[in-house]
């Protein structure tokens, strides 16, 4: 499909600010309390310095990348900074997105969260939405579904993924530091993961 | 939320300006970035980088000067800060010997230093790094993201900055400081939380009642929450936890830092420090110097933290070489 990459970017962005104290609340319970203004505070800046005009979905997501790592910060900054450059590796020159392209910058960024945090799948994170996420859309699309098929089913995973981080203990981040008392809390890493889904798949959906 | 400030988004930009106009003859600020270096330079010695987010004042800032620190680095409030800013302080901090950073142990800050160390490194930099993780709090276990660092993080920043002064190698100043790292643990606790700025409310809630044991320094919840009780006892529950590490013996002689966390009264830390003096006493230990005061805080946090720091006569002398920092004036 034809996008702009600005304007998906700024949806994600839309959703996160509109979500800020959601997720900080979120944070409170286990973190520190800061996850839902250093995300609005990073994707501020990557609203300011994407260019709206250039097509380059890479270009603009390797430029998204670098602002996170630089105004986010904490941990969610490297991580997502990583995700979006990993990603903007896989679609440099693109001008369009295909159901397989998406398929391909998914992977690349979840393996950069997994390489960057040395985590995996249920330790509380991010990685517990999007590894499912990941999954859902590979077999959507296997399946002869499309892009935004696969977002449908990746949204829903990463949903599932979101409700899963209640019932575990964080064994990465500062949530850890909480062990067992962190159970019953959201993982606030997983719902802007799942938020980052849902934008994208409500952007191509138009 | 009642502070003195101007504007949220501007606290930290606003504390170091600040800071260098009150310090000239100790740092300077780098122009355009969170970051502040020793007024004369490195040069000819081994550099030392340390930082975090902010909210922990003096810490990191303030221990830059003579046998300190050689640059720090302010993130946002409790936030760790970027690898663009971490990569300029070490460059700015290089005196041509190599850059020790300085990290405590969370998994932002761990992050983002490496990354910075990466970049520094790809220019020629020699990059070598120490990770803090004093506080005997949360569990040591390889399945998690391990202890915090906290205040024991000051012990590193003075002895290997000693060990830099007197000329250390790179490796040398980096033993000195994985050894003191090896030797010191610390516990806190809180009796009231404090309000992130850019929040607005209190990190947690504690009934009148109640105090939380076991808090790290960004005003995160501690182990367990319980009813007040005297400080004597609050005392001994902290320094139990720390003995029960099996590293302080009967006859060892040891660091004090009995650290407030920004809210506590003076007067209060020195309560805690009566009874923690006659329990290293009952317990055989002998305290070689002590310090109280606020060296590693958590914004308005009323709570404090007690850290051993076990010595030898290599550690002595280094603890006892003069320094000349903000917040650390030794002659």
């Amino acid at each position: 499909m034809a996008c702009s990459v600005y304007e998906c970017l700024a949806l994600i962005g839309a959703r996160i600010t509109e979500n800020r104290d959601y997720l900080t609340d979120l944070d409170r319970e286990i973190g520190d309390a800061d996850h839902g203004a250093n995300m609005a505070r990073g994707f501020a800046a990557v609203v300011e310095k994407v260019p709206r005009d250039n097509p380059d979905i890479g270009a603009a997501l390797k430029k998204t990348g670098m602002t996170l790592l630089s105004t986010v910060g904490g941990a969610s900054g490297p991580l997502y900074g990583t995700a979006y450059m990993e990603a903007a590796k896989v679609l440099a020159g693109r001008e369009a997105l295909t159901a397989e392209d998406f398929a391909a910058a998914l992977t690349a960024a979840v393996a950069g969260i997994q390489k960057r945090g040395h985590a995996t799948r249920g330790e509380k994170t991010m990685l517990d939405a999007l590894i499912p996420a990941l999954e859902a859309y590979t077999a959507r699309i296997a399946g002869g579904g499309s892009l935004s098929d696969g977002l449908d089913s990746a949204c829903a995973a990463a949903r599932e993924g979101v409700a899963y981080t209640k019932t575990i203990a964080a064994t990465k981040g500062r949530a850890s530091y909480l062990g067992e008392r962190s159970i019953g809390h959201q993982d606030p890493g997983a719902t802007s993961a799942a938020i980052t889904l849902e934008a994208i798949r409500d952007y191509t959906k138009g | 939320m009642k502070k003195l400030i101007n504007n949220i988004d501007n606290i930290v930009n606003e504390m170091l300006d600040g800071m260098a106009c009150a310090y000239p003859q100790y740092l300077r600020r780098l122009d355009g970035y969170d970051v502040v270096v020793r007024a004369g330079g490195s040069k000819g010695k081994v550099a030392l980088v340390s930082g975090g987010g902010s909210g922990h004042e003096p810490a990191h800032g303030g221990y830059v000067g003579k046998g300190l620190l050689d640059g720090a680095i302010a993130g946002a409030v409790f936030t760790s800060p970027t690898p663009d800013q971490v990569y300029e302080a070490i460059r700015a901090a290089d005196g041509g010997r190599g850059v020790l950073l300085v990290i405590k142990n969370y998994t932002g800050d761990v992050m983002n230093f490496e990354m910075a160390a990466d970049m520094a490194r790809d220019d020629g930099i020699e990059v070598e790094q120490v990770v803090t993780a004093d506080d005997v709090a949360v569990e040591n276990s390889t399945w998690t993201t391990g202890r915090r660092g906290i205040a024991g993080t000051i012990f590193v920043h003075k002895l290997a900055g000693a060990c830099a002064e007197a000329g250390g190698s790179l490796q040398e100043v980096k033993r000195v400081a994985e050894k003191v790292i090896e030797n010191v643990r610390s516990m806190g606790m809180a009796v009231n939380a404090c309000t992130v700025p850019a929040v607005g409310k209190p990190t947690f809630d504690l009934a009148e009642d109640e105090v939380e044991i076991g808090i790290g320094i960004h005003g995160e919840p501690g182990v367990h929450r319980q009813q007040i009780a005297p400080a004597d006892a609050i005392v001994d529950a902290l320094l139990d936890k720390i003995l029960a590490e099996g590293i302080y013996h009967s006859g060892d002689e040891v660091a004090v830092i009995v650290n407030g966390m920004g809210g506590t009264p003076l007067m209060e830390l020195y309560i805690a420090n009566r009874r923690l003096n006659a329990a290293l006493r009952d317990k055989g230990l002998k305290v070689y110097r002590t310090m109280v005061g606020n060296y590693m805080t958590s914004l308005e946090m009323e709570g404090f933290s007690i850290t051993l720091l076990k010595l030898d006569d290599e550690l002595k002398a280094l603890l006892d070489a003069p320094c000349d920092a903000p917040a650390w004036v030794q002659g």
